[in-house]
């Protein structure tokens, strides 16, 4: 498990290597389907958001606010990443991001963003939601809550100890391509070989 | 507080916040098959420790607390109307528990104004009988899983898919492969053969009511659902798309009548966090037992 403080260096994310295993420390801001369209429709930032050599997170939190107005995340897990694929290289390089994380893995737009912008695609498991949320130590920020609901604002999270796969890196490996094409192949094996024994 | 609001807000509590007796034995043998050291098993290791910490904190165990989908089945002279104004107000005040995301989006205006209430949120499926018991069933089924889900309409000449069984089962297998990664795996499908194409959806759906160990009744079907499982779990797939021996956890098939033109295969997909739960209310509209 290799520990990992963001923001981080080009280096250090050209280091990763499919397979590894990582905990992440710092500040994530997450981003889902609203977002991507509007940051690529031309959308401004608010100034407090610097994706730059930072980590965008595909989640939309369960979020609580106590009476005092200070949120608490009670739930936590990554969404679909793929639903963003025709927006996500061009925000990579637009706005500097290091790494994303998300579940599912991404296509070849964004598998060459990472390789040519240095990023790299980190995979969280899909439906923890307790056990993310816990690596959740405090909301710091929340934006576009009014126009785009809680599941799709920008919330600026402290992480800690955060557990992610590395299943796409810098190098133009994605551990997603590698598995379809495996499983496809054994697919066509097995169906082959059984439309022989029926004679189809 | 009406004793019946009452029984449904504990019902979608329990719903999102624990995973059904059986699903969790599944979970637990394949967290057991994985290959020690490999990032599959260290996904189901998290998957277990998530599934142990909702329930210990009574919070959702998926952030994704999904569509909201009621099965009721109910005696004659049952007041579905009633029913249908509680349960919206059950949703509502288990959303501001916490119980529910605010997950429920206006598609028009892409508002999202916080409630879980809208045309066709939650869903209330009546299915009236002669007996005397009031079962109600949920199931809340997040995004990711189903945007998975696939309809085909045979014959697939892609997919060498005629209209007969072998067809069917390739088109399923199509939709394992095609699902990988985005639906969390370890998953469950439902399918329907047969139906047009709204109820096709709807009995793939239902077959999620079902037990895991259940086995069904048709020999054909029966055997289908076994090769099905048999096949995705040899694929490497794995959790997560990471990878790995649990593909599926189950494989639920009925068939539904069609007409000569139409031969579709619906099929659902349910991720590991299969939320499901039922309860059979009493007169006084407590909870008497848990169905799972």
């Amino acid at each position: 498990m290799l520990p990992l403080v963001a923001p981080f260096t080009e280096a250090k994310i050209r280091a990763l290597k499919v397979g590894d295993e990582v905990h992440l420390t710092g500040v994530v801001f997450t981003g889902r389907d609203a977002v991507h369209k509007y940051l690529h429709d031309g959308g401004k930032l608010p100034p407090r958001v610097i994706l730059r050599d930072g980590i965008l997170y595909h989640c939309g939190p369960v979020t609580l606010q106590d009476e005092q107005g200070q949120w608490r995340v009670t739930a936590a897990g990554p969404t679909t990443s793929i639903r963003e694929e025709p927006y996500q290289a061009e925000i990579i390089r637009d706005f500097g991001i290091r790494a994303v994380i998300g579940k599912g893995g991404m296509g070849e737009k964004t598998l060459a963003a990472c390789r040519e912008f240095g990023c790299v695609y980190l995979h969280a498991i899909g439906g923890a939601a307790q056990v993310l949320a816990e690596c959740v130590k405090c909301v710091r920020s929340v934006h576009f809550l009014e126009e785009f609901g809680a599941p799709e604002a920008i919330w600026e999270l402290e992480i800690e100890a955060f557990p992610a796969v590395v299943t796409m890196d810098s190098h133009g490996n994605s551990l997603h391509r590698d598995i379809f094409a495996h499983s496809q192949a054994e697919l066509a094996r097995r169906l082959s070989c059984s439309g022989e024994r029926s004679g189809i | 507080m009406s004793v019946l609001l009452e029984s449904l807000i504990e019902l979608i509590r329990r719903s999102s916040a624990e995973i059904p007796d059986d699903v969790n034995e599944a979970l637990v043998r394949s967290l057991e098959s994985e290959k020690k050291g490999t990032i599959a098993e260290s996904a189901m290791r998290i998957i277990e420790r998530n599934i142990e910490l909702a329930k210990r904190k009574s919070q959702p165990i998926c952030q994704d607390t999904g569509s909201v989908i009621f099965y009721v089945t109910c005696p004659v002279h049952f007041d579905q109307v009633t029913f249908e104004e509680v349960a919206r107000v059950a949703v509502k005040e288990a959303t501001r528990k916490g119980f529910l995301r605010q997950n429920s989006v206006d598609s028009i205006t892409g508002k999202n104004d916080g409630t879980n209430l809208g045309p066709g949120s939650p869903t209330v499926h009546f299915h009236q009988h002669r007996g005397a018991a009031t079962e109600v069933r949920l199931i809340l089924k997040g995004g990711g899983c189903e945007n998975v889900g696939a309809q085909y309409s045979l014959p697939q000449e892609k997919l060498h898919a005629n209209r007969d069984l072998d067809g069917c089962r390739r088109v399923i297998l199509d939709a394992v492969l095609q699902a990988q990664g985005k639906g969390c795996g370890p998953g469950v499908l439902g399918v329907c053969i047969g139906g047009d194409r709204a109820t096709g959806y709807e009995f793939s759906k239902q077959q999620f009511l079902r037990l895991l160990g259940d086995r069904n009744p048709d020999p054909k079907l029966d055997a289908l659902e076994q090769d099905i499982l048999k096949i995705a779990n040899e694929l490497g797939i794995g959790p997560m798309g990471f990878g790995g021996r649990t593909t599926l956890l189950g494989v639920k098939i009925c068939a539904a009548n069609r007409v000569p033109a139409s031969f579709f295969v619906s099929v659902s997909y349910m991720c590991w966090a299969f939320r499901r739960q039922g309860i059979e209310l009493d007169a006084a509209s407590r909870i008497s037992h848990w169905l799972y």
